[in-house]
């Protein structure tokens, strides 16, 4: 089946193909002649498969979909027995991570996850919000879709080459110029700024994060303003607001929700977000608020320790965090994609 | 308003300058998006281009004392993972897009959706995770299968995604047309209604292929790496991301410049992946929208 020679013309070429074809499988002319024959429930259940079993096909293909996560709820859940089975619930908030000692406590990378993530939606969020107006309002036409194209390359960039760049690039600078600068602003005031160290922080995971969810954030942002209707915001511009107003006070109050999901949808990446953060993070063990310190993610003390684990109680605490981490985003991705849904039916 | 005739033109002088500094802030947010891009691409480029040579894509890595040496099983090792998740989650994703698309208005299809929309936000390390006990721990060891697995759970929902969105596009009356003449409901999917969704399908194809290429996390425990040829997929094989990784991470200078490097390798292959598929895509657009 060549793409380019059917696609072309599609029309034309398809009628001799049927043509061709009815002969074959499943008419089902010999279903209307009278008198009906007497079938056995084998026969009707044989005439069925002949007839429809490119869809029970595909539909077990879709069941593979459905048995895939299923299983890896279940392999997450039994890897985690044992660790669930020595501390229960209070792994979640136990603080000590000792595999010698064989002590695991999931806080500290709790922590860690939401700190960066945290920081990168904040980060990210505003920065998303302003290319989506400019490419949805302003943009002139011949450089919008050359800028969309560029914001989507952002997308596609590994993880992994984010995170070179952070170790020799990102990291000086944080540590030479950024770190600096606010510990000398009256942001560095803030409790959550302590004295600036070496360039591997938490600081700088959150900014490489912001980096890359930004993409994400303003496709989704772009959608949503995209599906607000024109007489809407042509109402408030006929009332004489000038166009940002008619943004703010229309476009934006209508497409709350969809940014909202846009936002817990780039939360939820961020959180899952392996290498850039392993990278930049610092890796240190131990519980700390502090972003100008180096710190430990979910994703990181997974990526770090899992080929070295040996004892299984070290293995299952691996894995709870990573089940902890599977629920955190299975919730965000349901949550944002339920808004989503219904800002689309609100619109039909 | 009953305010003085001074007053109104200035309130609204104000109205219009504010209207302006927030279009600059706009385009402000634009240049702060597009600069790390730019940057990371520059970086890239140059330190990267600078260190690429024939016997890197050739050679197998040398000690990091020695100097020299290449990345040429990792690069084969990358194919071989990536091969293996795509022939996997091809029939897998097409699959579940046709039934999504022909035959999913249903419990089944409805929820095999919603499954792929949460799939598709799986943290990658989790494929990790399960790939690592379910494969590597019951053969006992890493290999090129374990990584190429994991891999599929990121490839399909993509690929079901994009090619259930494909399927819809195909007009109605296309459908109704091969129904109308007797066609059964095989032939009508696979040599009507997908041909003319292909391009899409495609497209989706290959933005899978080039998102699942620069993975990394699920296959630091899975394929793991190697300084040797791949003897087999049932063998633990080096793979240019998690050489990435791993070169960066050492404390030797040869072996950092080598990471650039394949930074480069890796970076082209994806980007120019995703523009081939998206110009493709444009094209298909652009023959719909035109008849």
């Amino acid at each position: 089946m060549n793409p380019v020679e059917v696609g072309t013309d599609q029309a034309r070429r398809t009628r001799p193909e049927s043509e061709k074809l009815r002969t074959g499988v499943g008419g089902t002319s010999s279903v209307r002649r009278p008198p009906p024959p007497r079938r056995s429930r084998r026969e009707q259940w044989g005439d069925a498969i002949r007839r429809r079993w490119f869809r029970y096909l595909t539909g077990g293909i879709a069941l593979l979909v459905v048995a895939m996560a299923t299983l890896i709820f279940m392999e997450l859940w039994l890897g985690s027995r044992p660790a669930w089975q020595e501390w229960g619930l209070s792994f979640i908030w136990r603080t000590e991570w000792d595999p010698v000692r064989g002590e695991f406590g999931a806080l500290p990378f709790i922590a860690g996850t939401l700190l960066t993530s945290g920081m990168a939606l904040a980060i990210a969020l505003p920065i998303s919000l302003g290319i989506a107006i400019l490419l949805t309002e302003y943009a002139p036409r011949f450089l919008r879709d050359p800028l969309i194209f560029v914001v989507e390359l952002l997308a596609a960039v590994p993880s992994v080459v984010f995170g070179l760049w952070g170790i020799f690039v990102l990291a000086p600078v944080v540590q030479n110029q950024v770190m600096p600068f606010i510990a000398g602003s009256p942001l560095g005031l803030l409790p959550i700024f302590g004295e600036p160290g070496p360039g591997y922080t938490l600081f700088t995971a959150s900014l490489i994060l912001a980096i890359m969810i930004i993409p994400i954030i303003a496709t989704l942002s772009r959608e949503v303003l995209m599906a607000v209707p024109r007489d809407q915001k042509e109402g408030a511009l006929a009332l004489g607001a000038t166009r940002w107003e008619a943004m703010r006070h229309v476009v934006l109050s209508y497409a709350r929700p969809g940014i909202f999901s846009a936002a817990v949808l780039g939360l939820g990446r961020a959180l899952g977000e392996t290498m850039a953060t392993t990278m930049t993070i610092g890796n240190r063990l131990g519980l700390t608020l502090d972003y100008f310190e180096a710190g430990n993610s979910m994703t990181a003390i997974i990526a770090n320790e899992m080929r070295e684990a040996v004892s299984e109680i070290h293995v299952s605490s691996l894995v709870a965090i990573g089940l902890i981490l599977f629920l955190l985003s299975f919730v965000l991705n349901t949550a944002g994609r339920l808004v989503i849904m219904q800002v689309h039916t609100r619109e039909t | 308003m009953s305010t003085s005739s001074v007053q109104a033109p200035l309130r609204l002088r104000l109205r219009l300058a504010r209207d302006r500094v927030l279009v600059g802030l706009c385009v402000l947010a634009l240049a702060l998006a597009i600069i790390p891009l730019v940057w990371v691409l520059w970086e890239v480029a140059k330190v990267g281009g600078g260190h690429l040579s024939l016997e890197f894509l050739t050679a197998l890595p040398e000690p990091p004392t020695r100097g020299g040496g290449g990345w040429a099983n990792a690069i084969v090792g990358s194919l071989v993972v990536v091969g293996i998740a795509v022939a996997i989650g091809i029939p897998v994703g097409v699959g579940t897009g046709i039934y999504m698309s022909e035959y999913g208005e249903n419990v089944l299809g409805r929820g095999v959706r919603f499954l792929c929309e949460v799939m598709a936000g799986l943290p990658s390390i989790v494929a990790g995770i399960v790939a690592y006990s379910l494969i590597v721990v019951t053969m006992g060891r890493f290999s090129a299968l374990a990584g190429g697995v994991a891999l599929s759970a990121l490839f399909v929902p993509i690929v079901a995604i994009t090619a259930q969105e494909a399927l819809k596009m195909v007009p109605r009356h296309q459908r109704e047309a091969s129904m109308a003449l007797g066609v059964a409901e095989a032939p009508t999917t696979l040599r009507v209604i997908l041909p003319a969704a292909m391009g899409n399908v495609l497209t989706g194809i290959m933005i899978a292929t080039a998102r699942v290429a620069g993975e990394t996390a699920p296959l630091l425990f899975t394929a793991f790496n190697s300084r040797y040829w791949m003897e087999g997929i049932d063998q633990p094989t080096a793979t240019v991301p998690v050489n990435i990784y791993a070169y960066a991470i050492s404390p030797f200078e040869h072996w950092h410049s080598q990471a650039w490097a394949g930074a480069l390798v890796l970076v082209s292959v994806v980007l120019i992946l995703n523009v081939a598929a998206r110009t493709l895509w444009a094209r298909r657009a652009r023959f719909m929208a035109g008849g």
